[in-house]
């Protein structure tokens, strides 16, 4: 038997999950704009803080989460189960929340993107980047944007901003997205038009 | 509820359980991500009747936190009975700061009325919606009205404002009037006047709308478009009043009529009783 002690989660439940949730809120109204979580939790080491926080804010038993094989490691299994409570589901489709690799390909294919009459039943994914500047720069423009955003997100496939105008095209219905890198997150909802 | 402090009584902070929380924070980023249309949710039971603000403060609950300072308004105003006793609950159950003052607040939570002082980046404002639906009146079915809006299908909607035209010569709703949200979803702004319509178009702040009894949340993002709804020879126009504000003289705010004796004389005065203050 191992000894092998859990990372913990959130110290102080209902004020630090309110003050990770405002950040993430304030990323969702602002797509594009980088924002820095206060104090997240470190958790098990292979996910960055930005995305633990994300996870431990908003997924619970009620929002079965997939995992990137790449991510797919007893200690995160173990830590999620643990902390959020949250089913880990094989089959994307399944899946409420979601954590990615910004290397794996195809990134959105299989989600769910929700139904015409039911677009809020459409996942949400966490993009695991290397950071979220210094890539190549893009053009955002929709919902929360004074105008148009430069972001650059470091780490994204040559096939990822076409994907993504076939997710943005699908409106209502499409997946959202949350790109985390360290402790810091930039929302991309699906109402936002990229130009690369 | 037992007068005591909150952290000596049996409530969680914020007066919901972490669940509910997180239920209805994943029902308010949806909202954000799909501007307009509206998330069910699972509304709960709180300590006042349906029609009280059990909607938006079911919302502001979710974001509400210890750093806010919280301001709550009643047709514009601070110290009507509903803003009193909300502002209260949240200072009881969530040790938080409140204000009457709108440039203060981070938290504004509303029934009836946008504030007359801009709103800025980082403020978040909450309405109390009693009917979410604005196709309700006109197609009482919920899956109808549900399809109507998967198919941006609201003819219906530029009918009912014609046949207006057709009876009175003009748009006559005054109130609750129907916008388009980013050109996508018809959107009930809740019922505040026609005059307010024009501030939730493009605002830096967050709009979150909560509706306790029918379960829904829906938002309008900042700097979205927000557009009334009117015909090219039937513009949207808002009220406009002769008379100016009898306690700060203002040309340009929402007007009260107020009967003050028994031989009908009559005062208007601003509805906006912070933005009326800061005036005198």
């Amino acid at each position: 038997m191992t000894t092998n002690l859990l990372a913990p989660g959130l110290a102080d439940p209902p004020h630090d999950a309110q003050r990770l949730f405002r950040g993430v809120l304030e990323a969702f109204s602002h797509p594009g704009r980088i924002i820095e979580l206060r104090d997240p939790p470190a958790g098990p080491g292979t996910l960055s803080p930005a995305a633990v926080a994300f996870l431990l804010t908003l997924a619970d038993r009620e929002t079965p989460l997939w995992l990137d094989a790449g991510l797919d490691k007893p200690d995160v299994r173990d830590f999620l189960r643990f902390h959020a409570g949250a089913p880990l589901v094989p089959a994307r489709g399944a899946a409420t929340f979601a954590v990615i690799l910004s290397s794996s390909g195809d990134p959105f294919a299989g989600f769910a993107i929700g139904t015409d009459t039911y677009p809020d039943r459409a996942a949400t994914l966490v993009i695991e980047v290397p950071s979220l500047e210094g890539g190549p720069a893009c053009t955002w423009r929709g919902p929360g944007i004074d105008g148009e955003a430069r972001v650059a997100i470091e780490g994204l496939g040559a096939d990822f901003w076409p994907a993504w105008a076939a997710n943005h095209a699908l409106f209502p219905c499409g997946v959202d997205l949350v790109f985390a890198a360290g402790s810091r997150l930039v929302a991309l909802p699906r109402s936002v038009a990229v130009e690369a | 509820m037992p007068d005591t402090d909150i952290q000596g009584s049996a409530y969680n902070y914020a007066y919901l359980d972490e669940q509910t929380k997180r239920m209805i924070r994943r029902a308010i980023l949806k909202a954000v991500a799909v501007p307009g249309y509206q998330v069910p949710f699972g509304g709960r039971e709180m300590p006042l009747p349906y029609g009280w603000g059990t909607g938006g403060i079911q919302v502001t609950a979710a974001i509400i936190g210890r750093d806010d300072t919280l301001k709550v308004i009643d047709q514009g105003a601070d110290d009507t009975t509903n803003a009193v006793s909300i502002r209260r609950f949240f200072a009881r159950v969530a040790d938080v700061a409140t204000t009457t003052r709108t440039e203060e607040a981070t938290i504004i939570q509303t029934r009836h009325r946008v504030p007359e002082t801009p709103l800025r980046d980082g403020q978040i404002l909450v309405f109390q919606v009693p009917i979410p639906e604005p196709l309700r009146m006109l197609e009482p079915r919920e899956t109808e009205t549900r399809t109507l809006h998967a198919l941006s299908e609201y003819g219906v909607m530029q009918v009912s404002l014609y046949e207006s035209i057709a009876r009175h010569g003009r748009i006559a709703k005054t109130y609750n009037y129907p916008v388009m949200v980013n050109g996508r979803y018809i959107m009930s702004p809740s019922p505040i006047p026609k005059f307010d319509n024009p501030k939730l178009d493009r605002s830096p702040a967050l709009q979150l709308y909560g509706a306790g009894r029918e379960k829904r949340i829906y938002a309008v993002p900042p700097h979205t478009p927000v557009k009334s709804l009117d015909f090219d020879d039937h513009p949207f126009e808002i009220e406009t009043w002769t008379e100016s504000c009898a306690l700060c003289g203002s040309k340009e705010s929402f007007l009260d009529e107020m009967i003050v004796d028994d031989a009908g004389k009559r005062l208007f005065v601003c509805s906006d009783t912070d933005y009326c203050e800061s005036r005198r």
